[in-house]
């Protein structure tokens, strides 16, 4: 081996993902951990900085490819989906991610985002969701909560916000995950995870934007409510939370209950997490509930939903292999069926 | 038998019009062949109705098809026809206005019964072939219907199936009009129906009998003769505008050696494109139906950004959809095609019929200062050589080029001696590679003498580099917000697509004087009609002469010079006066326009008209 492939293939680190360019987001906005969690998972994943590529729309989250030394577009308001389509479709052999916000990604490039979550093309998507239009300077977002005071909702939105998770199960998602900003090792697992699967990932991502919707997910983030408001789920365990982990959820019939594990209910009991089981990922997805709300249900983070489903590029990638038996003569072509001579 | 008088024509319009479900695309396309291989030179238009499924028998379900052939050149469908075959009073009714002063009518008196002039919405006692207001025309009344059930008797067919040979009968009439062998047809049937004997038999049957009707009855005793055209010497094929755009798409990715990415979402009658493209995956070629215009043009840019030549298709309404898009195209300059065949406008105005009123849209539709490249093919044939020129700029020179077409040359055929794809020139393309990078950082906004920046693909070692839709510095493609350079930026995008000027053709005269009275400025789908005008005028002793312009952003660098050359200059255009605004304002002519917007092509006649009055005037 000479030097110079020794040189080549030493491992990258988490530095290799770092480009030049000046981060530009707000001091303390959650977005600046969200690069560092994605920078530090890259290297583990056993690819050629080359072969990855970040496309994104346009929002603050979206500058995020300038960030990385990778290849990356930053393109237009709600369409990276669509680029990022386009490009696996053309180019199978990349590993394609795309960034959005919570506005880019469900309110103008929503159309984009079902489309390509039912075509599972294997791309993975992050969505920064801080539930407000930073970029724009504050007005409320396609998930901001109802009754928000935002610039443009001066007496509170009346908006029903979109539970991004329930969408992208609805729009029949592969691969649907929820984590956070301020959980570093939770997200960077979860990013691992979106990796490996084979379709569609989409990761919902909360980000605490500190200039105008700051606190939005303080009460799941924050060490003083984190235990007792949500609930991390992992494959084939009981789901339970709370300060002590002793709470957990049982369903009674399809309706999801607490119990207190103090109080003669055994772990037995409760609902055991199976991400394959689309009928849970759906009820799981659906713990929704403000954490006002006297009774409700803790928050759910991790992979509610995984599932095995041919990709779209792969499926082309096939019909073309199979129509190239046919040969190709450009000629023959152009000559059609009927020709005559004219001398 | 009768004695039949022979005549011999220059050339013939022949429209066959008839309820959907009358098979006159069949009918008509059938002549057209057969034309063909005798020789005459040819041109045709079928004219759909708007209606997938208009109720049977009304004006909203006629289906036309018209076709032109001769012993000279033919360059256009036709002004109007010379003979309207009419399988119902409904087509009757739409089709009237098309046919010339004494010309003949074929009708199918079975198609003028009570219930048929109900549907056509014509009263009881107006039937056209009684009332007396057909009076100048040449009106050959038979029962179709009736005929081609009795010649069917003993077919064994149901009554359904027979009815459907009528077309035969019509077709079998018409071969014997005009001295047409039958040969041809009666082979495509047999392969068609070859599954199908009883029916392949029957529509054989009803053919012929269509033949012998002409020549027994008395009604029929002239026939004509159309002979060969002079055409150049070579091997020709049929071929319509859309399939003729696909096959130049595909062409200039064999000849880039670069896979083809089309992102499209259907849309009249751009969709045939579509629809064309999906079937030649052995050729590598990659269509996506996105779920919308948006993602149509945003997968395209995708797929640029990955290598590909990328696509996308569509007409008017897509096209705006596709506006912020474009922009991003302009901004990351990868190459990227965007075919707009035109329709009626504004909104979603004459879906089916033809119009030019999307250049300006191209030029200028657009928010900032953003300059594509903008090319347009004259002809069904020419759709082939306009595509592959869009592919070659596009990826030579790294821009957006505008492919526009319209819903008259896209839908409308005729002979094409096709090329040898060894004689197409070559497209020199090609990726950077990982020694490219000079330096420690690889530059994607450098700049070569075409000002065309680099095409580094993901996958390439050493060249990760981000590009965006924000204003970026030249060389490192950083983001920058400096004033100066973004000045800079806009010249140098708008000064790019200039220099595209250095690297086409001249513009040749079509035909014509070097100087002279006046110069008629055409581009797009008109260049038939102006052709025919033309050719007449000057015959007519008229000092006029034809430009057509196939590159219309940049024009060719020697348009002005020509303009200067003629005292007058006309601009025809369907539409309210597009290129003329971009003409004077480029070199300052005082040109005249002729338009015309009612989704309808040119017709010879008011050309000539117009043009006469003009030198009259002078
Ligand atoms: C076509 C278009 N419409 C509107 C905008 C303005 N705009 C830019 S970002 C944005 C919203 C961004 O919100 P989000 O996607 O949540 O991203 P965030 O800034 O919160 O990360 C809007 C409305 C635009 N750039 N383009
Ligand atoms: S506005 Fe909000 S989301 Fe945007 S950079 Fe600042 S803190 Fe982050
Ligand atoms: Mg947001």
């Amino acid at each position: 081996m000479t030097l110079e492939t020794s040189v080549n293939e030493k491992k990258l680190t988490s530095k290799d993902f770092v480009s030049d360019q000046e981060v530009r987001w707000c001091p303390g906005c959650g977005d600046y951990s969200i690069l560092k969690q994605v920078q530090t998972v890259m290297p583990d994943l056993g690819r050629a900085r080359e072969e990855f590529v970040f496309i994104s729309g346009i929002g603050c989250s979206s500058r995020f490819p300038y960030y990385m030394e990778t290849f990356g577009m930053h393109s237009i308001h709600g369409r990276a989906t669509a680029i990022a389509s386009g490009l696996k479709a053309a180019r199978p052999d990349l590993s394609v991610w795309i960034v959005s916000g919570d506005g880019d990604s469900l309110s103008i490039g929503g159309n984009h985002t079902i489309h390509l979550l039912r075509r599972n093309f294997d791309v993975n998507m992050l969505v920064f969701n801080n539930q407000i239009y930073g970029l724009t300077k504050g007005q409320y977002s396609p998930t901001s909560e109802a009754g928000k005071i935002t610039k443009s909702t001066p007496m509170g939105s009346i908006d029903h916000p979109f539970n991004p998770a329930a969408l992208a199960l609805g729009a029949d998602g592969t691969f649907v995950a929820r984590s956070m900003d301020r959980d570093p090792k939770h997200l960077q697992a979860i990013l691992k995870r979106a990796y490996e699967h084979k379709g569609t990932s989409f990761v919902e991502i909360y980000q605490n934007c500190n200039v105008f919707n700051d606190g939005a997910f303080e009460i799941f983030t924050e060490k003083s409510s984190k235990k007792l408001e949500t609930l991390f789920v992992e494959q084939g365990k009981p789901l339970v939370f709370g300060e002590n982990n002793d709470k957990g959820i049982k369903l009674d019939g399809f309706k999801p209950i607490i119990v207190n594990l103090n109080e003669g209910h055994s772990a037995n009991e409760l609902w055991v997490h199976d991400e394959t089981d689309q009928v849970k990922a759906n009820i799981l997805a659906r713990f929704f509930d403000s954490p006002e709300k006297e009774g409700h249900l803790p928050r759910p983070f991790g992979v509610f939903y995984t599932e095995q489903r041919a990709c779209y590029e792969d499926m082309m990638t096939h019909q073309l292999e199979e129509a190239s038996a046919k040969g190709a003569d450009l000629d023959k072509l152009i000559a059609g069926r009927e020709t005559w001579v004219v001398n | 038998m009768p004695a039949s008088v022979n005549e011999t024509l220059e050339s013939v319009v022949i429209r066959f019009a008839g309820d959907s479900g009358d098979g006159m695309q069949l009918t008509g396309s059938q002549f057209t062949n057969t034309s063909a291989l005798l020789g005459n030179d040819l041109a045709t238009f079928p004219d759909f109705p708007a209606e997938i499924r208009a109720p049977i028998g009304t004006v909203a379900g006629v289906s036309g098809f018209q076709v032109h052939f001769g012993s000279t050149r033919i360059y256009t469908p036709g002004d109007s026809c010379d003979v309207l075959v009419v399988m119902n009073v409904a087509a009757l009714k739409s089709n009237l206005r098309n046919l010339k002063k004494g010309g003949t009518i074929i009708a199918n008196t079975d198609g003028f019964d009570a219930k048929n002039m109900r549907l056509a919405g014509v009263a009881d006692d107006k039937n056209p072939l009684e009332d007396g207001s057909l009076e100048g025309y040449d009106v050959k009344k038979l029962d179709i219907t009736k005929i081609t059930r009795a010649a069917l008797t003993d077919s064994g067919l149901g009554v359904k199936e027979i009815d459907r040979c009528k077309n035969m009968f019509v077709l079998g009439l018409i071969y014997w009009m005009y001295h047409r062998p039958m040969e041809n047809t009666i082979a495509f049937i047999e392969s068609k129906f070859k599954k199908n004997p009883a029916v392949a038999e029957a529509n054989i049957k009803v053919l012929k009998a269509g033949w012998n009707y002409g020549e027994t009855t008395e009604a029929f005793s002239s026939r004509y003769e159309v002979s060969k055209a002079k055409m150049d010497k070579g091997v020709y094929r049929g071929i319509t505008g859309n399939t003729a755009t696909t096959y130049g798409l595909i062409a200039a990715s064999v000849k880039s050696a670069l896979p083809l990415f089309l992102g499209s979402y259907p849309i009249t009658p751009a969709s045939d494109i579509l629809h064309e493209l999906s079937k030649y995956k052995n050729f590598g070629i990659k269509t996506f139906q996105a779920e919308d215009e948006i993602a149509a043009i945003a997968s395209a840019i995708g797929a640029a950004f990955g290598g590909s030549l990328a696509i996308t298709t569509s007409s008017g309404p897509g096209v705006a959809l596709k506006t912020e898009a474009i922009g991003l195209a302009t901004v990351l300059e990868l190459p990227l095609v965007i075919v707009n065949v035109q329709r009626g406008g504004p909104s979603t105005g004459l879906p089916t019929k033809t119009e030019q009123a999307d250049l300006l849209q191209a030029f200028y539709g657009r928010n900032g200062e953003c300059p594509v490249a903008v090319v347009a093919a004259q002809s069904p044939t020419d759709c082939f050589d306009a595509a592959f020129e869009a592919c070659r700029i596009a990826l030579e020179h790294m821009v957006p080029v505008f492919l526009l077409t319209d819903g008259y040359i896209a839908n409308g055929s005729e002979p094409w001696k096709f090329p040898s794809t060894a004689d197409l020139p070559a497209i020199t393309v090609s990726h950077s590679k990982p020694e490219d990078k000079k330096g420690d950082k690889f530059l994607p906004y450098e700049r070569d003498e075409k000002l065309s920046r680099p095409w580094a693909v993901p996958g390439t070692k050493g060249l990760e580099h981000r590009i965006g839709g924000l204003e970026k510095q030249n060389g490192t493609g950083n983001i920058s917000y400096d004033p100066a350079n973004h000045e800079f930026m806009v010249k140098l995008r708008a000064e790019k697509i200039e220099r595209i000027a250095n690297y086409i053709p001249d513009q040749q005269l079509d035909n014509g004087p070097e100087k002279g009275d006046l110069l008629i400025l055409g581009w797009g789908g008109t260049y038939g009609a102006l052709k025919t005008a033309t050719r007449d005028l000057l015959a007519e002793g008229y000092s006029v002469a034809h430009a057509h312009l196939r590159h219309l952003n940049p024009f060719p660098k020697n348009l002005g010079s020509i303009l200067g050359n003629y005292k007058q200059v006309l601009i025809p255009e369907l539409n309210s006066g597009q290129l003329i605004k971009i003409i004077r304002d480029k070199y300052f002519v005082d040109a005249k326009g002729f338009n015309k917007v009612q989704g309808l092509p040119f017709t010879t006649i008011e050309l000539k008209n117009k043009i006469k009055e003009l030198i009259g005037n002078n």
